[in-house]
């Protein structure tokens, strides 16, 4: 018999040279088979023969793993601690199935919440997602359940399903990992978003910087278009803008405008893509759904998770971190346990500085904080936000005054440009931030020229009055801002000035007066 | 007709009965060109029926279209914080010496390869680990 190799075709895994590991195995007369990954990226390529793992491989460990001498064996992958530590709900199928093979997603469950959907009908299927807790993965954790309810109530012939699958926050990739290891599951979900609310047109808005996934999500949707018929489902690609993200701007991309936020109300339930009543959901949010539908599903899912935050999370485990890659959990870990215990700490080796939670909009959390548990309200209540759970690791090389100033930058280059606060504010920001890193502002020669009646003649800004303004910056970008673009970026501005003032100024004191006089 | 402007009209035609067509002719135009240029524009605002203001204001607030067709090869770089974690500031530099005048360095905000950057993309190929070697070959190549 042939022996079954199992590589993975994840972005990630073929960026570490899976292609030509897979060629190899291939011409040592295996039959390879190309599945969706694990997601233990520090193990990436990671090679799987009867259920036992090597890696990373290279092209020169292909011999010893065949003749079982292979120093790469990391033993049965289920029995990893990595994973066996994990709840897969969402990701239930990953490692084991060939993406586009509608075959193996039929024999691993596919379809099955799907089938009972149409069964139970639109009022059931939203009371189950209801029941299950299902909160918005894309960062506002807003319920899912409510939300469909009312697109199903909103009146009209034709609704809309958009996926969100525009996935800009830097240290996740749930999503993309999600799209091209089981892309159906995605399509099912959206399926039974449209049973639900009524609506037979899916797009997904999916970013031009992920070119595996949309050839995959394209070759899925031609595969199962008639098994999701009458629903019809068309991938749309970003053109790179990072506000794309936020629903209102993707609504008015996918229209064909120029991706800037709307105010709300209208909410897009009710007047969204087209002016017509749309369910926008983040890929986590809809690849959960099928689970969730099947027999005892929803209840399967309530029971996991603490307070307000239900169920599993795919939690990303990225930057400076050992073990990197995806981790879906229930809620309720602590960030220290996710960050030491499960990550394994840095890469580095060095000691942890900062973690940021959340994408470039998430506070930066010292490690004083790593008790904090994994919660949406738990996030909140220390000024942080999980966002779409990617979590950061830095270590004590790192300039957390750089970090500040990157997020103010970032806003502004990112800007959709329709409020002040956020299009201007930001530029000025990273300004502040420069001004307070080299010691505070002196009067140039204009304002000291005695022509100039009106510019104060005193000797500049000291660096407590530059950290009085940008705190000033901060309050009006978070009240003066419509979305969370321009309204977050103070968090990890401002966490990165409490917890390191040493790394924006040789005097932290300073800081720490600045920042009590100015609250 | 130019062949220009041939090429322009079926790619409108294309993609005229979708619902929102302005985003997926952009991408086969700047796809097709290498730019989104003001002659496109002004054709595809006729097109579509759109002023060309409507047509300029979409096109200049997106990274991805572009005004000129870029002559150089591209390497994107990544500068998100996930790659700013794992050291990319420590070899841009060494791509751009790497890179003169020969080749163009484009940051990019993440690729979705976070917990293992420094990462970059040519075309559709991704690269990822990479440390001060990797990235000098990885330009060199391009
Ligand atoms: C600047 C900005 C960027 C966002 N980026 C994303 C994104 O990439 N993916 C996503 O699903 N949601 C993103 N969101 C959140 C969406 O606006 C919206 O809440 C979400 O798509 C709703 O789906 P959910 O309820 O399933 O989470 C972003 C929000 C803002 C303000
Ligand atoms: S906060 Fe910034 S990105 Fe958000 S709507 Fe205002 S200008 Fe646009
Ligand atoms: S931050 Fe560089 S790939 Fe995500």
């Amino acid at each position: 018999m042939t022996q079954i190799v199992k590589i993975s075709d994840d972005a990630l895994a073929r960026a570490a040279g899976a292609d030509k590991l897979a060629a190899a195995f291939e011409k040592k007369g295996c039959e390879v088979h190309r599945t969706s990954s694990w997601g233990m990226q520090w193990l990436e390529p990671l090679v799987e023969i009867d259920g036992k793992g090597f890696g990373p491989a290279t092209l020169d460990d292909v011999d010893a793993i065949l003749d079982g001498s292979s120093d790469k064996a990391i033993g049965t992958i289920e029995e990893h601690p990595f994973i066996a530590a994990q709840t897969r709900l969402t990701f239930a199928r990953a490692g084991k199935t060939r993406p586009l093979s509608l075959e193996d997603y039929e024999a691993h469950g596919g379809w099955s919440g799907l089938k009972r959907a149409r069964q139970i009908g639109p009022e059931q299927i939203v009371e189950e997602v209801t029941a299950s807790g299902l909160r918005g993965r894309g960062g506002a954790g807003f319920p899912t359940g409510i939300k469909w309810k009312t697109v199903l109530g909103a009146p009209g012939p034709k609704k809309y399903i958009v996926c969100n699958a525009d996935e800009g926050d830097s240290g996740t990739f749930a999503d993309r990992m999600a799209m091209e290891g089981d892309p159906f599951a995605l399509i099912e979900g959206m399926a039974i978003a449209g049973e639900a609310v009524g609506a037979d047109q899916g797009y997904i808005y999916l970013r031009s910087e992920y070119p595996d996934a949309i050839r995959k999500l394209n070759a899925a949707l031609k595969l199962c278009a008639d098994i999701i018929a009458p629903f019809k489902c068309e991938v749309r690609v970003g053109a790179g803008a990072y506000v794309c993200g936020e629903e209102t701007s993707l609504l008015n991309s996918l229209e064909g405008k120029r991706g800037e936020v709307r105010a709300k109300p209208p909410l897009p339930a009710l007047e969204g893509f087209l002016g017509r009543p749309t369910v926008v959901n983040n890929v986590l949010s809809l690849a959960a759904v099928p689970h969730i539908l099947k027999e005892g599903g929803a209840a399967e899912y309530a029971e996991r998770g603490i307070g307000r935050s239900k169920g599993t999370m795919p939690i990303q485990l990225a930057g400076n971190i050992k073990h990197g890659g995806l981790f879906e959990a229930p809620f309720g870990m602590t960030l220290g346990q996710l960050v030491n215990d499960i990550g394994g700490g840095t890469a580095s080796g060095r000691p942890v500085k900062a973690v940021q939670v959340g994408g470039p909009l998430g506070a930066y959390l010292h490690p004083d904080q790593f008790d904090i548990a994994f919660g949406y309200e738990e996030y909140a209540d220390a000024d942080a936000l999980i966002g779409h759970a990617g979590i950061t690791v830095f270590d004590d090389t790192a300039d957390m005054g750089e970090m500040a100033r990157f997020a103010m930058e970032f806003c502004a280059a990112e800007s959709c440009g329709k409020c002040t606060p956020c299009r201007i504010g930001a530029v000025r920001g990273t300004e502040i931030i420069d001004r307070i890193r080299s010691g505070g502002r002196e009067r140039d020669t204009l304002e000291t020229a005695p022509q100039m009646h009106n510019t104060p003649k005193d000797k500049g800004r000291s660096v407590e009055q530059e950290i009085a303004l940008l705190t000033d910056l901060c309050d009006t970008m978070k009240f003066g801002s419509l979305c969370a673009l321009g309204g977050f970026t103070p968090y990890p501005v401002m966490s990165a000035l409490k917890n390191w003032p040493g790394d924006f100024v040789n005097n932290p004191d300073a800081v720490e007066k600045a920042l009590d006089a100015a609250e | 007709m130019s062949t220009k402007e041939q090429k322009i009209g079926e790619i409108i035609a294309e993609h005229h009965g979708r619902e929102g067509p302005l985003l997926p002719i952009l991408h086969d135009v700047q796809e097709e060109f290498g730019c989104v240029d003001t002659e496109a524009e002004a054709l595809i605002a006729k097109g579509l029926n759109l002023s060309r203001a409507e047509v300029h204001g979409v096109v200049s607030f997106y990274h991805d279209y572009t005004p000129e067709p870029e002559t150089r090869p591209v390497v994107q770089i990544c500068r998100a914080e996930a790659c700013k974690a794992r050291g990319v500031e420590n070899i841009i530099g060494d791509a751009k010496a790497a890179a003169g005048d020969r080749v163009k360095i484009q940051t990019v905000y993440c690729l979705g390869l976070c917990s293992s950057g420094p990462a970059a993309r040519t075309g559709d190929d991704l690269h990822i680990r990479l440390d001060k070697e990797a990235v000098t070959k990885l330009v060199e190549n391009a």
